[in-house]
């Protein structure tokens, strides 16, 4: 049973609200002081999800790719740690400036390139751009069944068992091989690597590849393939001035916030 | 050229969702200004009466896909018969919500059209032929402003966002049916397993009630929701409290939960990460309890109260009794 596992670098996504900032000229996330960027947390609950299928499996291999600058091998290299077998590095810098659709296929011509695996998994979406689009982008290029969104996956025999996360709910879904998956965080925690692995995963290969090896000319992707444009990126600001009901008692704080609520019309 | 705007709605036991009507309201306002058209499609079963309301809500025309094999949302049959709708069609704006549906199904159609697709925006406004989009990224940290630039330009919206018509019975949509191939499945959805809500539905509720991590265990939330009964609100939680089990996932209200928008969000021990305020941002009052003086809640909230919860929960709870008598 192969799988390969889609992951992406990102800013930290618990970067304090305080020192979160953008260039809004360059239309660009500043990276803040002293938070280095981490692995998107969803791509750490797909392998996750990639490890405990090629366990159930008793054979295979994972395979992880990840597109972007030198610091998308730090993602590559936490998934090898967590135990993926392989990665894949697809860096270039035609690829610049590009969005979901040439993200996804990149991917998918690397995905062609390593081999069509059993299984695809990716996260629900990058914790970045809040998409959630390039899972269910790459299964349309590729032609394979998809499930999105989902806090369970097991293999049953050659077929996949999901649990995915609805409004109302949960459904179950089962999946013929090969197919994509996205995986939620409902799936809960991903392993964390111990030194031992992490010193091992420097061992572990890591390919990279140009959009040349991939057989994509530098019109297609980046910034010049590129089908969505981005015209402004800013920082909402919040308009409101608490006002902090005071009071000498539990119960003067409450009657004076009751107070408050009626005189403002909002009971 | 006219603009084509067709909208995929969706159905509940009333008919059209809210959002479905909240959309129809949308494109009708984008399509003034376009000049054109709206369209809405349906894809399910039993759509005759659902379909008599789309004329009244906006649309000038309704497809209609009704077939026992369409009667839950599946990737494989949908996706089918919406590729044949804007073949048919050929909408230059593609319009969904952001459900269950839109989030699985905008992304796969829009690449197997040509195309691609903006998630979850918060407004729309039209330039040139393009419909501009803004949407909340970096965890409500950041928004931006985006355009497809391919057609047809597919956009799913977050509910809530755009209003509805007033329904105009004077208004019919014309009618036209689809017809439905038996569906070629791939994945299949063999079952579905309820989350259990009693009460208020989040999404729908006036006022909700929420509990984060601050709460210090599970016990708390049966507080919040005896609160919650003499408000008439739902309860709501923070995915940290989620996370540890204390409350089900289908209550978590933020980037990766619901998105609420009530006259009333009490806030209680949440200490209001962007994540969480993603899905709680647009509620019109927020109202804080927190030990913290410094928690970043009270940056969004009209009013609050700094102290333990547990001294304040049961006086609030006898004050709003006594006023709501
Ligand atoms: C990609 C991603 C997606 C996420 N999606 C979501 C999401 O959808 N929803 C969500 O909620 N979070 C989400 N998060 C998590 C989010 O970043 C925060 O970690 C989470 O919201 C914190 O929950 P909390 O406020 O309950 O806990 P904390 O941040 O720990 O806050 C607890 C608060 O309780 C207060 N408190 C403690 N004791 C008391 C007391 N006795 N009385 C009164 N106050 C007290 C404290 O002062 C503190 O302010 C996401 C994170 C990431 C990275
Ligand atoms: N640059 C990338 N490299 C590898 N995988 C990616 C990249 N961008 C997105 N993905 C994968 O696609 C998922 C959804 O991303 P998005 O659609 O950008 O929200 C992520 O959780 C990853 O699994």
């Amino acid at each position: 049973m192969d799988v390969i596992v889609c992951v992406k670098q990102i800013p930290d996504p618990e970067t304090p609200a305080a020192a979160f900032k953008v260039d809004e000229q360059a239309m660009q996330v500043l990276p803040a002081q002293g938070i280095s960027p981490v692995i998107s947390p969803f791509d750490a609950q797909a392998v996750e999800a990639a490890l405990r299928i090629k366990d159930t499996a008793g054979e295979g291999a994972v395979h992880v790719i990840s597109l972007g600058p030198d610091s998308a091998r730090d993602a590559i290299k936490h998934s090898l740690a967590m135990g993926a077998d392989e990665g894949y590095h697809l860096k270039d810098s035609v690829f610049d400036g590009g969005d979901a659709w040439t993200t996804a296929l990149a991917l998918s011509k690397a995905i062609q390139h390593i081999g069509m695996p059993d299984v695809l998994i990716f996260g629900r979406q990058a914790a970045d751009w809040d998409q959630g689009t390039v899972g269910s982008i790459v299964a349309e290029l590729l032609d394979l069944p998809s499930a999105t969104v989902l806090r369970g996956a097991e293999l049953n025999g050659d077929r996949l068992i999901v649990s995915r996360v609805v409004a109302d709910g949960f459904e179950t879904i089962e999946l013929p091989t090969p197919c994509a998956l996205t995986i939620s965080n409902e799936f809960g925690d991903p392993r964390y690597p111990q030194l031992r692995q992490i010193m091992q995963a420097a061992r572990k290969q890591v390919t990279e590849l140009t959009a040349a090896e991939l057989g994509l000319d530098p019109t297609e992707v980046g910034a010049a393939g590129a089908r969505v444009q981005m015209h402004a990126l800013y920082q909402p600001t919040s308009d409101v001035d608490v006002e902090i009901i005071e009071g000498d008692s539990p119960e003067e704080k409450a009657a004076g916030l009751v107070n408050a609520l009626r005189e403002a019309k909002i009971l | 050229m006219a603009a084509r705007i067709l909208v995929f709605g969706e159905l509940d036991d009333d008919g059209l969702t809210a959002p479905t009507l909240e959309l129809l309201g949308g494109a009708s306002r984008l399509s003034a200004e376009l000049g054109g058209s709206v369209a809405l499609a349906l894809i399910g079963v039993d759509l005759a009466s659902a379909a008599s309301q789309a004329g009244p809500a906006g649309a000038d025309t309704v497809y209609t896909a009704d077939a026992a094999s369409l009667s839950g949302y599946q990737t494989d049959s949908y996706l089918t018969v919406a590729q044949g709708i804007v073949e048919q069609d050929a909408p230059s704006v593609i319009l969904m919500a952001q459900s269950s549906m839109g989030r699985d199904l905008a992304p796969r159609l829009a690449t197997r059209l040509g195309s691609a697709v903006i998630m979850d925006s918060l407004a729309l406004e039209v330039d040139g032929d393009r419909v501009k989009a803004t949407r909340s990224c970096y965890g409500g940290n950041a928004r931006q402003v985006v355009t497809v630039q391919t057609d047809p330009q597919v956009i799913t919206v977050r509910p809530k966002s755009q209003d509805p018509l007033e329904a105009d019975a004077s208004r019919a949509a014309e009618v036209i049916t689809v017809d439905v191939a038996e569906p070629m499945l791939r994945a299949h959805t063999t079952g579905k397993e309820q989350a259990e809500s009693e009460g208020v539905r989040l999404e729908d509720a006036e006022i909700v009630v929420s509990g984060g991590r601050g709460l210090g265990g599970p016990e708390a939330f049966s507080d919040l929701e005896q609160l919650a009964g003499v408000l008439g609100a739902a309860v709501g939680s923070s995915r940290a409290a989620c996370d540890l089990g204390w409350y089900p996932p289908s209550q978590q209200v933020g980037l990766t939960g619901s998105v609420v928008s009530p006259t009333l969000y009490l806030a209680i021990a949440i200490s209001g990460a962007s994540q969480h305020m993603a899905g709680c941002g647009g509620s019109k009052n927020i109202v804080a309890i927190n030990k913290d003086p410094d928690a970043p809640i009270f940056g969004f909230s009209r009013f609050g109260i700094v102290d333990d919860y547990k001294k304040v929960l049961p006086a609030l709870e006898s004050a709003f009794a006594a006023v709501l008598e």
